[in-house]
């Protein structure tokens, strides 16, 4: 992957979009992230795992500025954005879905993509943001519920309007929170084919998800956490033989298995 | 969205102005009255509304700038000898600089903390201002009637504060269509809906919200001074009365809050049955209780309002009713 001029500034992170440097936090008594270090080059998906109450989405709200970490830095292209607010990132160019989906209820599905393509990196104006709504709405397959209330959508339709949100700014990284949580299995490869047709056109991505065969499938690496931990790291066949992923994962044993049996 | 294209944009503009004239052409000072009263609800109503419609911030003490307004203009004419005219851009401009200042330190509230704090400063107003010499202290301040010989006298002066009224009303009615249909006015929305989510995707939250209740803030402040020119006097418990602040509530939330026509239709029903109950040996004394207890039903079971019901039940209204 070919870095784009101004990414390649900095020489500690060269052809990085996005650098998370030795980040921890805490909530009272809860570690919820300890020393927790990714680079991610520009163009890649990374795929983020680890049992329930890892720390995954906390580690999402560190990135794009929801929580300001006790410790350690986030890089965005190239600039030190720890403890900027998310609207910040936004202008920036980093969008995110929802584990919890967020729709704007009162709004129309095109008003709720509107919103991202007028106040998102781009900061079109209304006139321009319909158009690239009705495009994003078009290629996540909502176009025939534009102009329904948002909160009148069922679940996967939901999780499609957080995805069709995130798309509208024409973001350069996208952070997905579990999109195939809750969809069937044909929902599911639907799904799995929209992200991967979004990485074809340039965009990074980072996925935390609970659907293995799908995440190892679809990410050229892979994050493993564990209590806020780092457990592991590389490609979802070397994560998949970690011994320590393994036994975090124990306590569904088959899901070890399924784990290695995908991947390898 | 082109607002000029839609047809419930002259529908509101033409219909309020149609019926704002009808004194001016009949010339009957008891209808201008009842009107002046109507308009000048739907004038505070329409700017609530972009604050507690449009952006889902509950302000009970919005009074406040109806009352400092009116007293910065009533202080420039009494005490300066400033015109009319001047001095209600003065009002207006001080309840807009309040509002700024206010949105910095206050709109951090959300919910419920917001509308209380709303209420302090209500309160601490009407407190200072009792205690303000300049402007008269608890007793207020008073016209000398020749100051209204500038326009042709008292009763000449009471057609032209109504014409200027009738204006006002317009100019807050464009500003709520303007704001409805505009990126700006997308971004409220956004927070009301999701203030968090709207955030993430690039709304910058405090400062669309400092600029909505800076615009909900000058055409009350205009008003006031109208109001209190048009009173010949002003005094702190005119100003900062705290239950005219509810009822500029009831009268959104019974039109339809979030939308252009609702504050309007609201602002004119709740008049008229406030006009019939004073007038009824029964209601008279105890109207506000009966404010009361139609916020509760609205709240209950119509918490839309009537545009908002209308525009769920017939979504052939749809284009007319926004």
């Amino acid at each position: 992957m070919i870095p784009a001029p101004h990414l390649m500034g900095t020489v500690e992170g060269a052809g990085m979009i996005l650098q998370v440097l030795g980040v921890s936090k805490r909530f009272g008594g809860l570690q919820a992230l300890s020393k927790v270090t990714i680079d991610l080059p520009a163009g890649q998906i990374l795929g983020l795992i680890g049992p329930n109450g890892a720390g995954k989405t906390t580690l999402f709200n560190v990135i794009n500025g929801v929580y300001r970490p006790e410790e350690g830095r986030v890089m965005f292209r190239g600039r030190n954005v720890t403890g900027l607010r998310t609207y910040h990132l936004a202008h920036m160019g980093m969008a995110r879905t929802h584990q919890i989906v967020q729709p704007l209820n009162e709004l129309t599905v095109r008003e709720n993509a509107m919103v991202g393509a007028c106040f998102g990196g781009e900061r079109h104006g209304l006139r321009a943001a319909g158009q690239i709504a009705d495009e994003v709405l078009e290629f996540v397959g909502l176009a025939p519920r534009r102009d329904q209330m948002a909160g009148s959508l069922n679940v996967a339709q939901k999780k499609r309007l957080e995805l069709a949100r995130a798309l509208s700014s024409r973001p350069q990284l996208l952070l997905l929170d579990e999109v195939l949580a809750g969809l069937n299995q044909p929902e599911i490869t639907a799904m799995v084919q929209t992200v991967a047709e979004i990485r074809r056109r340039g965009v990074t991505i980072i996925m935390i998800e609970h659907v293995m065969h799908a995440v190892m499938n679809v990410s050229d690496r892979v994050v493993v956490l564990d209590y806020g931990e780092q457990i592991a790291e590389g490609t979802p066949e070397e994560v998949s033989r970690h011994p320590q992923v393994i036994e975090a994962y124990l306590g569904d044993p088959r899901l070890a298995e399924r784990l290695a049996g995908t991947a390898g | 969205m082109n607002i000029w294209r839609r047809p419930s944009f002259w529908m509101i503009l033409v219909g309020t102005a149609a019926l704002g004239g009808y004194p001016l052409i009949t010339g009957s000072a008891s209808t201008r009255e009842v009107f002046f009263t109507v308009l000048m609800s739907v004038a505070l109503a329409s700017s609530l509304n972009i604050l507690l419609g449009y952006t889902g911030y509950v302000s009970f003490g919005h009074i406040v700038f109806f009352g400092l307004g009116g007293y910065v203009g009533f202080y420039l004419i009494s005490a300066q000898g400033l015109s009319l005219y001047p001095s209600l851009l003065a009002g207006g401009l001080a309840s807009a600089a309040l509002a700024f200042l206010l949105g910095k330190a206050i709109l951090r509230l959300r919910g419920a903390y917001f509308a209380l704090a709303t209420i302090g400063v209500n309160e601490a107003a009407r407190g200072f201002v009792n205690n303000f010499d300049p402007f008269g202290g608890p007793i207020g301040m008073s016209l000398q009637f020749q100051v209204y010989n500038e326009y042709g006298g008292a009763v000449e002066a009471l057609w032209t504060v109504y014409r200027i009224l009738i204006l006002l009303t317009l100019s807050v009615l464009l500003v709520s269509f303007l704001v409805r249909w505009s990126r700006f006015g997308l971004s409220l929305m956004a927070i009301r809906e999701n203030e968090d989510a709207a955030e993430v995707m690039g709304v910058v939250a405090p400062n669309a919200k400092t600029w909505a209740y800076v615009l909900s803030a000058v055409f009350p402040g205009m008003i006031g001074v109208l109001f209190f020119f048009k009173n010949g006097n002003v005094e702190p418990g005119d100003a900062f009365r705290l239950h005219l602040s509810i009822e500029m509530i009831v009268m959104v939330m019974l039109g339809g809050q979030g939308t252009v026509l609702g504050p309007l239709l609201g602002a004119a029903g709740y008049q008229r049955l406030r006009g019939l109950l004073l007038v009824s040996p029964v209601f008279k004394n105890i109207q506000l209780a009966v404010a009361g207890a139609l916020l509760l039903m609205i709240i209950l079971f119509v918490p839309a309002g009537v545009v908002g019901w209308l525009r769920r039940r017939v979504p052939r209204l749809r284009r007319v009713l926004e």
